[in-house]
């Protein structure tokens, strides 16, 4: 029950896992950068999960005497500011990319290392 | 006005960078942000001085108190860090208009001057916030704009060295991320002050451990503590040579003060090295830096190269006065933040002058300068007394400080790699000055000292190393009061 009562954070983990071995494994520069953005997206989905609670409803103040239970919002909305980041990110990382491309010809290390000899 | 200062610092900076662009003229974008430069070192003046007389200073955003509000607390470890920050910035930009019309083209200027002044507001931020998730928001501000800044570097290799930054800057400012989800899943408050008063509740659970690795790994990433400082070398070899005296100088700084405060602030000093023991990480891994970054360095042909590696082995030196977790080690950690600014500031922007007049910074085509560019290599050789670490230098003023903070507890190995350190150090530049002086080749013909527009800004950093190394009263005041406010020790 704990093992599959916790299944976002096994989903986290996996998630991460994937993005990082990603990143560090890989020599493409553009497949690098995709294992960045998983192992950030990991991350989103870390906060964005932890936020929900079982029966909670979306936080909209409401005229009614019963207390209601909603999911905590700040997390998402901390996120919404991380995507973003996250987006500019991979932005600046690919127009990196592109410009390797034009002076080496190529966008893999090896190659890379190769011709800065 | 005054009262806003705090927020202010941030925001002109923040502001003037989209006017930079706008206004899209090499010398007006420069004239914008010399202005903000100018005015936030100016601002920082007034917040030291302030925060000296009054103590700490709180500031809500938007007058949503905290800790539902983001709040902004300027005490005297943020006010140090904005003092550099901002004296360092109002130095470099105008060194900067002469040194980026040489190595960069025209239309790239203005965005150039944009880049940094956001560069400069996110290291800010970073300096005066006291909401742990504002922390990484400024810290990717800042970082997304060095990795542009670095690949404006005339040279390719720029490029990878711009992209292998954003690489591992990424996973560190993720991995800082986690570490305040954690933090933010155990507590329910991202305010600062607050995470303080409720973590030590929940401190036994695996959960806070876990946050505080996270933590550690991500900042010593950004600060390039030995051995994930691999990143260092390559931006600062190939970034332009103002984006590398402003950032040698410091990005590096702000991230040791983020572990400062993390550490000290938001974990406390207890639960950091009582049961974490973070003093047996940070003690091994800084010796580890300063020899063997420092003998790396005495290899390098490359003087700017050179100079980075000896960046690392700095590091070294800051962060093992804050593993000694004494008031006196913190203390010789925060003099050290300052006063390697000053000289790394002055021995890059010294390089420039020497990239501005032979294009190339290679020690074998250096020979003969210092008969060509008198002026230029005498601040070098200033700069570089300060980093070994000469009386009459500040480099002595920090040593001092932290061979004292080694022995108050005992530590002779350390306090004899500290001495070592520095004998390191006077083989490296020993190697510039040889070229330069002692090479038999006369130099190229046609080079003559660098303009007065780049000897000026140099010069105000070599005199700010002799004046705060003969008189070192004001700087030690201010980080001895700072050392004492993290350690919870003064008011």
């Amino acid at each position: 029950m704990t093992v599959l009562g916790l299944f976002n954070y096994w989903v986290v983990i996996f998630l991460m896992m994937v993005g990082f071995y990603t990143l560090i494994a890989r020599g493409n520069l553009v497949k690098k950068i995709i294992g960045l953005t998983i192992f950030q997206t990991s991350v989103f989905i870390l906060y964005i999960s932890m936020g929900k609670i079982t029966e909670g409803t979306a936080p909209i103040l409401m005229d009614s005497s019963e207390p209601v239970l909603y999911s905590n919002p700040i997390p998402h909305v901390l996120i919404l500011t991380a995507i973003v980041v996250g987006v500019a990110t991979t932005a600046l990382g690919l127009s990196l990319v592109v410009r390797i491309k034009e002076a080496y010809g190529t966008i893999e290390e090896d190659e890379i290392q190769d011709e800065s000899l | 006005m005054n009262e806003h200062l705090p927020v202010l610092v941030v925001v002109v900076p923040l502001m003037a960078a989209p006017l930079a662009a706008l206004a899209n003229r090499p010398r007006v974008s420069w004239a914008i942000a010399l202005g903000a430069c100018v005015w936030a070192f100016a601002a920082a003046i007034g917040l030291v001085q302030r925060v000296l007389s009054e103590g700490v200073i709180r500031y809500e955003l938007g007058d949503w108190a905290a800790p539902f509000g983001i709040e902004y607390v300027v005490d005297a470890a943020s006010a140090w860090v904005v003092l550099i920050v901002t004296g360092i910035g109002a130095v470099v930009v105008p060194y900067a208009r002469v040194s980026a019309e040489r190595e960069l083209t025209a239309d790239r200027i203005p965005l150039f001057y944009t880049a940094f002044l956001l560069c400069l507001a996110g290291l800010l931020g970073i300096a005066v916030t006291g909401d742990a998730f504002n922390v990484f928001v400024f810290l990717e501000i800042s970082s997304l704009s060095a990795y542009a800044l670095i690949a404006l570097g005339p040279d390719r290799r720029a490029l990878t060295a711009s992209y292998q930054y954003l690489i591992m800057g990424s996973v560190g400012a993720t991995f800082i991320v986690i570490g305040i989800g954690l933090m933010y899943v155990m507590t329910g408050t991202l305010n600062m002050a607050d995470l303080a008063e409720r973590l030590p509740a929940v401190a036994d659970t695996r959960t806070i451990p876990v946050a505080f690795t996270f933590l550690s790994v991500g900042i010593t990433l950004k600060l390039a503590l030995f051995p994930l400082h691999l990143w260092l070398p390559n931006a600062y070899t190939y970034a332009p040579s103002a984006v590398t005296a402003f950032i040698a100088s410091t990005a590096t700084k702000v991230a040791v003060y983020m572990l400062l405060r993390f550490f000290f602030t938001v974990f406390g000093a207890a639960f950091s090295f009582d049961v974490m023991q973070l003093d047996r990480v940070l003690i091994p891994l800084a010796l580890v830096a300063v020899l063997t970054t420092s003998l790396v360095a005495v290899y390098q042909e490359n003087a700017k190269r050179l100079l980075a590696y000896s960046s690392v082995a700095q590091i070294g030196y800051m962060v093992l006065g804050i593993g000694l977790g004494s008031v006196l080690g913190v203390t010789a950690g925060l003099l050290h933040l300052f006063n390697h600014a000053l000289m790394k500031g002055a021995l890059f922007m010294a390089m420039g002058c020497v990239m501005y007049r032979i294009g190339s910074v290679r020690l074998e085509r250096m020979g003969g300068l210092g008969r060509a560019m008198p002026w230029t290599m005498a601040a070098f050789v200033i700069g570089g007394l300060s980093l070994i670490g000469v009386p009459l230098t500040v480099g002595f003023i920090s040593k001092w400080y932290l061979v004292q903070a080694a022995l108050e507890q005992g530590l002779w190995p350390v306090a004899a790699v500290v001495l070592l350190g520095s004998l390191l150090a006077v083989l490296y530049v020993w190697k510039v000055v040889e070229a330069a002086y002692f090479g038999r080749v006369e130099p190229p013909a046609g080079v003559v000292e660098a303009p007065l527009a780049l000897l000026l800004p140099t010069w105000a950093l070599v005199l700010a190393n002799l004046y705060f190394g003969i008189d070192a009263s004001l700087t030690t005041d201010i980080a001895t009061r700072a050392a004492e406010v993290l350690l919870g020790a003064g008011p």
